[in-house]
């Protein structure tokens, strides 16, 4: 068990970006008030707003399912206005590590969860928390895209509001915003009555995609989005997760480690419920600290 | 080419004739299963049509020994009104039951205790359904009366319930599980994800299930007898005695007098065509169905 | 820091909190739900007591062993022994298992097995279409039409074959026979729709492997579809049987309801659930006849539920070998 903050993991400060990093999206500016209040001008996307979102702060998280120990005391910071992806093979705990977050873990019959996991600095698993409020702060972007199947793209994108009676919201805007924000607004605008499940497969996840953040949350799981997806659905979200990375902390499932790759800013390896490693991409997959890592992004095992 | 059998070697004449007697034998079996089918529908029409009229739909029951006998008015609008009611209790109770098998039942002893005597209620004759009714609602006069039509209903409910259930449950469980999990995710309460996700989505198989219910519980005879029994005159009131088709029909069986046999007849088309009418409904919303 | 910090926007708290009126909701919901469930379980509980409670007079001027197993129904000398009862509800229910079960099998297997893709569908609507017809209808043309076709073939068949047991004799209009033919009618469509049900559960690789040996279509059939399939078929076909053992109004109406053992297969008979028809009228002051009356509906449910679970049991192992069996029983009307 690897404690990731005191090997060459992260710099000090978590959220300062850390040096392996290129890309301008620039460091956060001081954090914007009320956020996620309709009080907010997001603008559109393309206009690169960042917005600081909370990071998430994992401590000795355990999972079960039943009496079977499936996630052993893991601790982990997930930076924020970052990627984080997490990656292992199957049974290694990543889903489930994922599932603890919004607390979707619990819904599985005979499965809990314990431990601290801090959204800025309420801890979810707190005595007073409400489950369904939890989620409305974390998204959550699943494997199989699911639209609903009796509703409009519209109704689909709008479903979070209006399933959890928000007032005072326009929807029409705010179904505009999402959907620019996942990339699929252009292909979409002139047939938002029709069924959501039309749709082909990668533009039925973005739907998903613009649905998960039109009730905006802070931070957006995605359990393996792009596993069902050919190629070039993938890529679409690929640079979608790139923008949307402005506006939310964003932690990452995947299989494919290409895609880790290709869209992390830290990568965390998980091996038999346990967190090996966590270190920016790159150094996971050009000098990985650990053997295990080492030997699974090499493809000896996997 | 050797004595022994080739990789070729016809098939032996024995086995080849078995196939093809075996395969007629099926195929008139199944044939067979259709003979009746085809006879019931044909005398129905034949002796039942010559029975329908405009009187024969527009008057009650006269009740004369000898004379006219009158039409099945009563009858007609008692089925109607009775399993109009039964529905109404039987399948907002058989889809909450179906609902909380699936949302919240799929493991756990009650659960399993429910699922299972819900199964055994499927099973039990409905005369003595009929009789529980008598029993408990009848014979201790509830609601002033011995017999009323609402008890009929209530018959009938018990009845619909189990296939109701049965049939909820199968199709809620058909709605997939990434819908209620991406309801959940949205952070959406427990109950809204049921009756705003899952509900909506399941709802063509729920009513085709409980049509398929309805269908049924209009061709009972059973527990009529002694919870609606029989009246002449058409009533709307529920808390008086209520005629009914099919107790209609069986009381006619049995008489010497050729009309009351015709319109026996008459009234046995009629009931057949409201239930078909009824399964072809339920067939035409399964189609429209988004989920299998 | 496990506290969660309040927020202004939610009106003091946190944003990981809801107002309770909210969270009073899910909670309620469930226990709605659950008491619906429960009314199941309260309701079975209740037909057993109330049913037990009526009988009682009955059983206790009778007795409860001599209710069974008298040879004489005479509620005119307050006579309640319902054993020929009992036996006519199982000569008609053996009857209809004997011609209805290997009728309804064989149209499963054609249907599944044999039958061109597009006449399968049509096929088994037809057969389903036999489980529209009410009972009293099947009376109804028990009676006027099956009955008086069907006696010159009855009669002919009695003094030919008067050797074996149980034939030979005057043929009654309404007898066991025809009783037992219609009840095979109505549990046709059951059975044949969870035998076709069980049938295709059947692994494609098992039929692929015998028809690789070279089998032929029936072989195929016998080798690979009907041993896997059998605790399946049994189960239907148990099913079936408790259908014809409740079925009341098509029976009352062709068998002649006379409360003696009949001596060979065209007699007359009479069976609990068409005793508790007929004599309901007449028992209402009695009360000790109308006790009669419901120790056989009590009987008749308790075997009834034994049989249901039985073949509920049969089904499901099927149903544990290969893909859940969706069929929906209890269609049909009594």
């Amino acid at each position: 068990m690897t404690d990731p903050t005191d090997t060459k993991t992260m710099t000090d400060d978590p959220r300062i970006p850390s040096s392996g990093e290129t890309a301008g999206s620039g460091a956060p500016r001081a954090p914007l008030p009320a956020r996620g209040g309709a009080t907010v001008a997001v603008g559109r996307v393309d206009e690169a707003v960042t917005q600081a979102a909370p990071g998430i702060s994992v401590t000795g998280l355990d999972a079960f399912y039943g009496a079977g120990h499936a996630i052993k005391d893991v601790s982990i910071e997930y930076v924020p206005n970052k990627v984080t992806a997490m990656i292992g093979p199957s049974g290694s705990g990543k889903s489930t590590v994922l599932r603890c977050l919004n607390r979707m873990h619990e819904e599985i019959p005979g499965a809990r969860a314990e431990g601290r996991v801090l959204l800025d600095a309420d801890d979810i698993y707190g005595p007073s928390v409400d489950v369904v409020a939890v989620r409305r702060a974390i998204g959550m972007v699943f494997q199989k895209p699911n639209p609903f199947p009796t509703m409009s793209i519209f109704d689909n994108v709008a479903a979070g509001l209006k399933l959890n009676g928000v007032k005072g919201v326009d929807l029409k805007e705010r179904v505009e915003q999402s959907l620019r924000g996942a990339s699929l607004w252009e292909e979409v605008k002139d047939r938002l009555g029709q069924p959501g499940i039309g749709l082909s497969g990668g533009q039925q996840q973005r739907l998903c995609i613009a649905r998960t953040i039109a009730v905006e949350p802070q931070v957006i799981l995605m359990d393996e989005p792009c596993s069902a997806l050919d190629p070039i659905a993938t890529l679409k979200i690929e640079e979608l997760i790139a923008d949307l990375k402005q506006r939310f902390t964003i932690i990452i499932v995947t299989h494919n480690m290409q895609q880790a790759a290709r869209v992390a800013d830290t990568t965390a390896f998980f091996l038999e419920g346990e967190l090996i490693e966590h270190a920016p991409t790159n150094e996971v997959f050009t000098k990985p600290a650990d053997n295990r890592t080492e030997e699974y992004v090499t493809g000896k095992f996997g | 080419m050797s004595a022994a059998t080739t990789a070729l070697a016809p098939l032996s004449g024995r086995r080849r004739a078995a196939d093809k007697v075996m395969r007629a034998v099926l195929a008139i079996g199944t044939l067979v299963a259709l003979v009746p089918l085809v006879l019931v529908i044909y005398y129905l029409l034949k002796k039942g049509l010559g029975a329908w009229s405009w009187g024969f739909f527009t008057t009650d029951p006269t009740g004369n020994f000898l004379g006219d006998q009158g039409g099945v008015k009563s009858a007609l609008l008692g089925t109607i009104e009775m399993v109009l009611l039964a529905s109404l209790i039987a399948i907002p109770i058989g889809w909450g039951v179906g609902l909380y098998l699936v949302e919240f039942g799929r493991t756990g002893r009650f659960a399993a205790a429910v699922r299972y005597f819900v199964d055994v209620m499927t099973g039990v004759p409905s005369i003595v359904f009929g009789l529980f009714i008598y029993v408990t609602l009848v014979l201790s006069g509830w609601g002033g009366s011995s017999f009323a039509g609402w008890k009929g209903s209530v018959a009938l409910a018990l009845l619909m319930l189990p296939v109701v259930t049965r049939s909820a449950e199968v199709v809620l469980l058909l709605v997939p599980d990434g819908l209620r999990e991406a309801a959940l995710a949205l952070g959406t309460p427990r109950w809204r994800v049921t009756m705003k996700v899952v509900l909506p989505t399941a709802l063509p198989g729920l009513v085709t299930g409980s049509l398929l219910a309805v269908a049924r519980a209009a061709g009972e005879t059973a527990p009529l007898l002694f919870t609606a029994t029989i009246v002449n005159g058409t009533t709307f009131n529920l808390g008086d005695r209520m005629n009914s088709l099919p107790v209609q029909i069986y009381t006619d069986v049995g008489s010497p007098n050729d009309q009351l046999v015709q319109r026996a007849w008459g009234a046995a088309l009629a009931l057949v065509t409201l239930i078909l009418l009824t399964t072809l409904a339920a067939r035409l919303i399964s189609r429209r169905s988004r989920l299998s | 820091m496990a506290a969660t910090t309040p927020d202004v926007r939610t009106g003091g708290r946190s944003i990981l909190e809801r107002s309770p009126s909210a969270r009073r909701a899910d909670p309620m919901f469930r226990v709605l739900l659950v008491g619906l469930a429960g009314l199941i379980l309260a309701l079975i509980a209740f037909f057993f007591v109330y049913l037990i409670t009526k009988a009682q007079p009955a059983l206790s001027h009778q007795g409860v062993f001599s209710f069974l197993f008298t040879n004489d129904w005479n509620p005119s000398k307050a006579i309640y022994g319902a054993w020929p009862l009992v036996v006519g509800t199982l000569i008609t229910a053996a009857i209809a298992l004997v011609i209805g079960v290997p009728v309804a099998v064989a149209t499963a297997l054609f249907i599944t097995e044999l039958a061109p893709r597009r006449v399968r569908g049509p096929l088994t609507v037809l057969v389903e279409l036999l489980a529209a017809v009410p009972s009293v209808v099947y009376g109804l043309w028990g009676i006027f039409v099956l009955i008086p076709k069907l006696k010159p073939a009855e009669q002919w068949f009695s003094d030919t074959f008067s050797f074996l047991p149980f034939i030979g004799g005057n043929v009654a209009g309404p007898n066991y026979f025809i009783a037992g033919l219609i009840l095979a009618i109505m549990i046709l469509p059951i059975v044949s729709a969870i035998s076709r049900e069980v049938i295709s559960t059947v692994p494609p690789d098992l039929k692929e492997a015998s028809l690789a040996l070279g089998a032929t279509r029936w072989e195929m059939i016998r080798m690979a579809v009907l041993p896997y399939a059998r605790s399946g078929i049994t189960g239907a076909a148990m099913l079936g049987l408790g259908r014809a053992i409740g079925e009341t109004i098509a029976v009352t109406l062709v068998i002649g309801n006379s409360p003696t053992i009949g001596k060979q297969l065209f007699d007359q008979g009479y069976t609990l659930a068409a005793v508790i028809a007929n004599e309901f009228g007449e028992a209402a002051n009695d009360k000790i006849h109308a006790g009669a009356l419901f120790a056989a509906g009590l009987v008749l449910f308790l075997l009834t539920l034994v049989i249901n679970a039985l073949a509920r049991g049969l089904v499901r192992r099927a149903e544990k070998k290969g893909q859940t069996v969706t069929v929906v029983p209890g269609t049909g009307a009594a």
